[in-house]
């Protein structure tokens, strides 16, 4: 077995042929036979009474098949919510009906009203314009903290308020720790608003369903990061199909980073119109339209105080957050800003008292959702800005001070419920340090200076749990699903190897990691291995991606289907060999004896079990095939010195990164080239989140970033090239490949070394500024340069303390 | 987009008789004109291309006199004018990207005369002249606030001419979502005084900075805009991307740095 | 309906289209080459980016009727003659310049342009040519690093950095 092709390598990606010749198959590549267009008629108000829906005159027009409204969706259910949240005062979330299409009333910008369905897409959309919703205005809340008011107008009438849940964690240590922060020598507290995204992945979402009237069998083809999900959510819950008789296909992928997990109504829609219609119906987001119908991420409204005693521990930890979900609860909304979240505020640290509480609200918005990262980023910018300021005002290095309270000694049991397996934090910050080259920094800020700009160094260390989940944990924390994943591993006559993973790659490059592992395993060829992922029909039960859990978590699975398949290729081994079974052993693609020279290949005997006239038929089938489901023990704790240095000019507010370092342990990795390249695009994300993106809203619900034009997406002249590190390995303990996963790392450590890296710069340069909130754009940048005398620095008056119209992302500059 | 006749004459005449249908529009390159289409945001019954019409292509320069062909591409004015117009030539090959560059027309940008489009601030500080199918218009008195030009129904602009400065600069500061400017400034210096044109910033659209040129034409030097008083942020555009106030000093500072680079 | 005809990847092609239809739409659905894809609708992410008569444009702002008579160029006709990858394509695979590949046809046609415009290209300009093409997965580092290498300059090889 050559070693270019196994774990630890970097072999080329095997997917990249088809991508990069055009012959990728997208689900808006697919096309079926007498399909149709559907396209959905929105809301443009926030929030509004329907009263009707005048379709005549567009029932008329040319290739219009049929208009749907809510009433075609009576005897459906809505879409579901996956996680239920339990209140401080025991009792559950509220959890209100999300319907296909809008009942009654429009909760936000881009709720679904009617779809129309047309013999073309031009067609559906001319008559879509003729479809007339009758909508009476009723004022929109897009204020988290305003909608906890006793006055303000309700979301969904039905229920007793816009609150969703009020949570509390560790609610035991509740009193201790306030008794903690009134002791302590020194409270830093701060308050900061992680800005509202969007995932944007490039691929629109895309759905096209279709029904086969001879075997009552319907199909969807989705853009989802995880088709299993999919069809059990809209299977029982929306549609009433039996799993058998519903197939769900996620074919080539262009993106996901969480948005393409929930389950959307327009997947049900064009599932439920083929039925209707007996044709395919297809819809294809544009991305005007994704804007107001993808899921959003973040959003999060933080107050966090810290407390130190005299000699700078961290004595306690409070935070009090108020998240927003939108006017719906998307598929895993609740759980991101509570079990996603609370879990990681300990973060590197050995803070003995931690208390979290969290207020989900409901606003007239877009459901939000998990975005890369989801909680795990939330927590670390609160962490990492708060550990900074504090070293600020103690007037101490924020190095030295994150040294001095860093968790040395593992397993660590966190009052946060998580117990950490392995982990070296110094030894990454020590990594980082080597990498950003952070002792030339004086002579670079001294060149800067030279030009009239102002330089920053600024330090994030992260940590996040990672390899979604062990399910008794997740169940009793309220999830509705089990997170195990799945692997069959069908090893054909001739001794090449199919691999069905539930996990799913959009653009992960499962097809090349997960076979370098079999390859590894087998000590055969990769290239004789191929991996099927992303159609129910093909792959057993899976959860899918997200959580950087595909390799944790779904390679796990892999690798305990492998390890049955090689045990029973030892027993047919040692028939063929006449030895004892105990005495095989497999190396490079052969089975020997020891003590022997005895050898028999792999495929000779794969060619046995399925040809098995020599073969110990009483003892075993024939036939090479397993499947293993593997449900992780714990989570996996990836964790990482991140480094951001700036540039600031100082006329214009203007942030330039002109250096980032980022030195990870991932514990083992498959395919380093791939690693990195998930570092490098969680980064860019990251300090997209930090210095550009911003998803806003005004105070009507209008979407004022509703497309690229005020939306902004890092382009290529925004970003310096990385330093990427993961040579510090501390192997996860609990999982067979020792790896703890990558995908999220870089959105999660990066925006508080960015934003810590501006505020450097600008103190370095007398400019006394606290804190200004994400994204730090000139504007914003320059007018808290220009507020440095009152030093309030927040160009976002979000969060600012009681100030109430503050409780969510403003769209204000 | 709605459906439209449309029609791809080959001279400006053409041209001209197919624009004289009801709700016809011009479309020359279209790379502003067609996301507002898709946006159903225009209803034309007829689109008429301009991007075939010959006579209406080219640079060329007569001394200090320019004439750019209004169906000319950003592409080729980024190409034509490198030696002998850098400033223009750099103005160019900054709107949008390669791709809209290839596209996009000068005709069309002055034309559409958007708030933030790069042209019309160095239209306007080369002392430009727009060239009708039936006249020619002083850029002074063709820009006339947001979206608005001196154009008159079915009027096409054919041409843009310009006199190339003794020396000149457009100082961009990009909006980052659209990449657009947010403020931009192309200073100008001739012979006879200093132009001084700013986008990106102003309600009314693209706007000549007069105390800034008095300033400059006695004394080219960046120093010179320290003592104005920054432009009235109340009549400025604000919003997500930046406050009035912040344009109005990017106003001033663009202005210093492009006269510093000039 | 308008009836059009013209060349596409070094074949005659003919068809009808609304006066409002768009190139891609023309390339994706009626020539069936859907390799070329659609990521935004306002002009700024790129993914649709092919060659027309020589130069790159985004073909969902382009009119199918503009383009009658025209040579066109989409990812499918970027292999060489003997079915392998480009130059270009092939050091998208090598440098991993791409992940999900839904932006990758736009960006490997932008950056062939860009390298007959400018065979050496340096960083800054790599980037400035690419800023009207969006990729989510890479952070740009090996796109521009593909790039560089498919102009033949020095880079550092993947995951030894």
């Amino acid at each position: 077995m050559p070693k270019d092709g196994g774990i630890g390598t970097s072999p080329k990606r095997r997917e990249d042929v088809r991508f990069l010749s055009g012959t990728g198959r997208y689900t808006d590549d697919i096309n079926l036979h007498g399909q149709a267009y559907a396209v959905f008629v929105r809301s443009d108000v926030a929030h509004g009474r329907l009263n009707g829906i005048d379709t005549e005159a567009a029932a008329d027009m040319p290739g219009v098949i049929r208009i749907f409204t809510a009433r075609d969706f009576e005897g459906c259910g809505g879409v579901p919510c996956g996680w239920q949240i339990t209140s401080r005062d025991g009792n559950v979330m509220q959890e209100p009906k999300h319907p296909i299409l809008a009942e009654g009333k429009v909760r936000h910008v881009g709720d679904p009203i009617a779809v129309v369905v047309a013999e073309t897409l031009a067609q559906a959309r001319d008559a879509a314009e003729a479809v007339m919703p009758d909508i009476e205005d009723l004022p929109a809340i897009v204020d988290m903290k305003a909608a906890l008011a006793d006055d303000a107008p309700k979301v969904h009438d039905e229920l007793s308020s816009n609150l969703c849940y009020d949570w509390g964690f560790v609610e035991e240590n509740r009193e201790a720790v306030d008794r903690a922060i009134k002791e302590a020598a020194h409270v830093t507290t701060l308050e900061l608003v992680n800005n509202r995204m969007i995932a944007n992945p490039m691929e629109p979402r895309v759905a096209v369903g279709d029904y086969a009237a001879h075997s009552d069998e319907s199909t969807l083809y989705t853009t989802s990061q995880n088709p299993h999900v999919i069809r059990l959510l809209m299977g029982a819950f929306v549609l009433n199909i039996p799993e058998h008789k519903l197939r769900v296909v996620a074919p080539d992928v262009g993106g996901g980073f969480g948005t393409k997990i929930f389950h959307y109504a327009e997947e049900a829609f064009c599932t439920f119109a083929a039925k209707q219609l007996r044709r395919p119906v297809k819809w294809t987001s544009t991305r005007s339209e994704a804007f107001m119908s993808d899921a959003h991420g973040r959003d999060h409204v933080t107050k966090i105080e810290l407390a130190l005693d005299e000699d700078n521990n961290f004595t306690a930890l409070r935070t009090d957050t108020h998240a927003n979900m939108g006017a719906y609860l998307s598929t895993f909304a609740p759980s991101v800003p509570t079990w996603l979240h609370g879990t990681l505020m300990a973060g590197n640290y050995k803070t003995p008292l931690v208390y979290v509480n969290v207020k989900a609200v409901f606003t007239n918005t877009v459901p939000v959702d998990a975005y890369r990262g989801a909680g795990r980023p939330e927590a670390t910018y609160q962490l990492e800005r708060i550990v900074d300021k504090a070293a600020r005002e103690l007037g101490v290095d924020p190095i030295a001070l994150r040294r001095q309270n860093f968790i040395t000694e593992f397993p660590y049991q966190t009052p946060v419920a998580v117990q950490y397996d392995t982990g070296d934090y110094h030894a990454t910050m020590d990594k980082l340090l080597d990498i950003a080259d952070h002792a030339g920094f004086e002579a670079r800020a001294e060149e800067s200076r030279k030009k009239g700009k102002l330089r920053g160094f600024g330090i994030s260390h992260y940590i996040e749990a990672c390899g979604i989940a062990p399910s008794n944990l997740v169940g009793q924390l309220g999830a509705r699903a089990g997170l195990y994943e799945s692997a069959t591993v069908r090893v054909n006559a001739t001794g090449s190897i199919s691999v069905m993973t539930g996990s799913h790659s959009h653009g992960q490059g499962h097809e090349t990691t997960f076979a370098q592992v079999i390859a590894e395993m087998i000590g055969i060829d990769a290239d004789q291995v191929d991996i099927v992922h992303g159609d129910t029909a093909r792959t057993p039960m899976g959860m899918g991606t997200y959580g950087s859990r595909s390799i944790a978590v779904g390679g796990s699975a892999m690798v305990r289907a492998a390890e049955k398949v090689i045990n029973k290729a030892k027993k047919i081994a040692a028939h063929l060999m006449e030895a004892s079974e105990g005495d095989i052993e497999l190396k490079d693609g052969q089975f020997t004896v020891a003590g022997t020279d005895k050898s028999v290949a792999w495929g000779d005997v794969t060619l046995a079990a399925y040809v098995p006239h020599n073969y110990p038929l009483e003892e075993i089938e024939p036939g090479l095939e397993e499947t293993a489901f593997y449900d992780p023990a714990n989570f996996t704790y990836p964790s990482g010195g991140y480094g951001c240095e700036v540039e600031v000019d100082s006329e214009t507010g203007l942030v330039e990164v002109v250096g980032f370092a980022a030195a990870d342990d991932f514990g083992n990795v498959i395919n380093p080239m791939i690693v990195e390249g998930q570092v490098h695009g969680g980064l860019a994300q990251g300090i997209g989140q930090a210095l550009w993106e911003n998803c806003a809203y005004d105070a009507d619900g209008q979407l004022l970033s509703a497309s690229y034009m005020d939306y902004a997406m890092p382009r290529s002249t925004d970003l310096p090239m990385f330093k990427v590190d993961h040579s510090c390995v501390t192997p996860c303990t609990h999982n067979p490949l020792g790896v703890k996963g990558c995908g999220e790392a870089g959105a999660i450590g990066s925006p508080p070394a960015v934003v810590n890296a501006v505020l450097d710069a600008l103190n370095r340069g007398g400019i006394a500024v606290d804190h200004i909130d994400m994204p730090l754009s000139p504007a914003r940048v320059w007018a808290a340069m220009q507020g440095a005398g009152a030093n309030l620095g927040a160009a976002q008056p979000a969060a600012r303390s009681e100030d109430t119209a503050g409780g969510r992302s403003v769209g204000t500059p | 987009m709605y459906d439209f006749d449309f029609e791809r004459p080959t001279t400006i005449q053409d041209a001209v008789e197919a624009l004289k249908a009801e709700e016809a529009i011009a479309f020359s390159g279209g790379q502003t004109l067609m996301p507002t289409m898709k946006q159903r945001l225009a209803m034309p019954s007829k689109v008429v291309s301009l991007t075939a019409i010959d006579e209406m292509k080219g640079v060329r320069l007569d001394g200090t006199s320019l004439w750019i062909g209004g169906a000319t591409t950003h592409a080729t004015v980024k190409r034509e004018l490198a030696e002998s117009y850098p400033a223009m030539s750099s103005l160019a090959g900054r709107i949008g990207d390669p791709s809209v560059r290839s596209r996009g027309t000068i005709g069309g940008s002055v034309a559409n005369n958007d708030p933030s489009a790069c042209y019309p601030a160095g239209t306007l500080a080369s002392k430009g002249v727009i060239v009708t199918d039936r006249r020619e218009i002083p850029a002074d008195e063709f820009f006339q606030g947001m979206f608005m030009t001196a154009l008159e129904e079915g009027e096409i602009v054919t041409a843009v001419k310009m006199q190339v400065p003794e020396r000149a600069h457009y100082a961009k500061f990009i909006q980052p979502a659209s990449r657009f400017p947010l403020t931009a400034v192309y200073v100008a210096k001739f012979d006879d005084g200093v132009r001084v044109a700013v986008t990106g910033a102003s309600e009314m659209g693209v706007f000549r900075w007069t105390e800034a040129e008095e300033a400059l034409s006695s004394g080219f030097d960046a120093g010179a805009i320290d003592g104005l008083a920054t432009p009235d942020g109340a009549d400025m555009i604000s919003d997500l991307h930046g406050s009035g106030d912040y344009r109005a000093h990017l106003v001033k500072v663009m202005t210093k740095r492009a006269v510093a680079a000039a | 309906m308008i009836k059009i005809e013209m060349t596409v990847n070094g074949r005659p092609v003919s068809g009808e289209v609304e006066g409002r239809t768009l190139l891609v739409d023309f390339i994706r659905q009626t020539l069936l080459l859907t390799g070329t894809h659609v990521g935004c609708d306002t002009t700024q992410c790129g993914a649709c980016t092919i060659h027309l008569d020589g130069e790159p444009v985004k073909s969902c702002s382009v009119l199918a009727a503009e383009c009658a008579g025209a040579r066109i160029t989409t990812i499918e006709g970027m292999a060489n003659a003997d079915g392998s990858l480009s130059s270009m394509q092939q050091a998208f695979q090598d440098y991993h310049g791409l992940q999900c590949g839904f932006c990758t046809p736009g960006m490997v046609m932008a950056a062939t342009a860009l390298l007959e415009e400018n065979p050496t290209p340096s960083e800054a300009e790599i980037r400035h040519h690419l800023e009207g093409n969006i990729c989510r997965c890479t952070g740009y580092h090996n796109i521009v690093k593909a790039v560089q290498a498919a102009s033949g300059q020095d880079v550092t090889p993947v995951a030894a950095e």
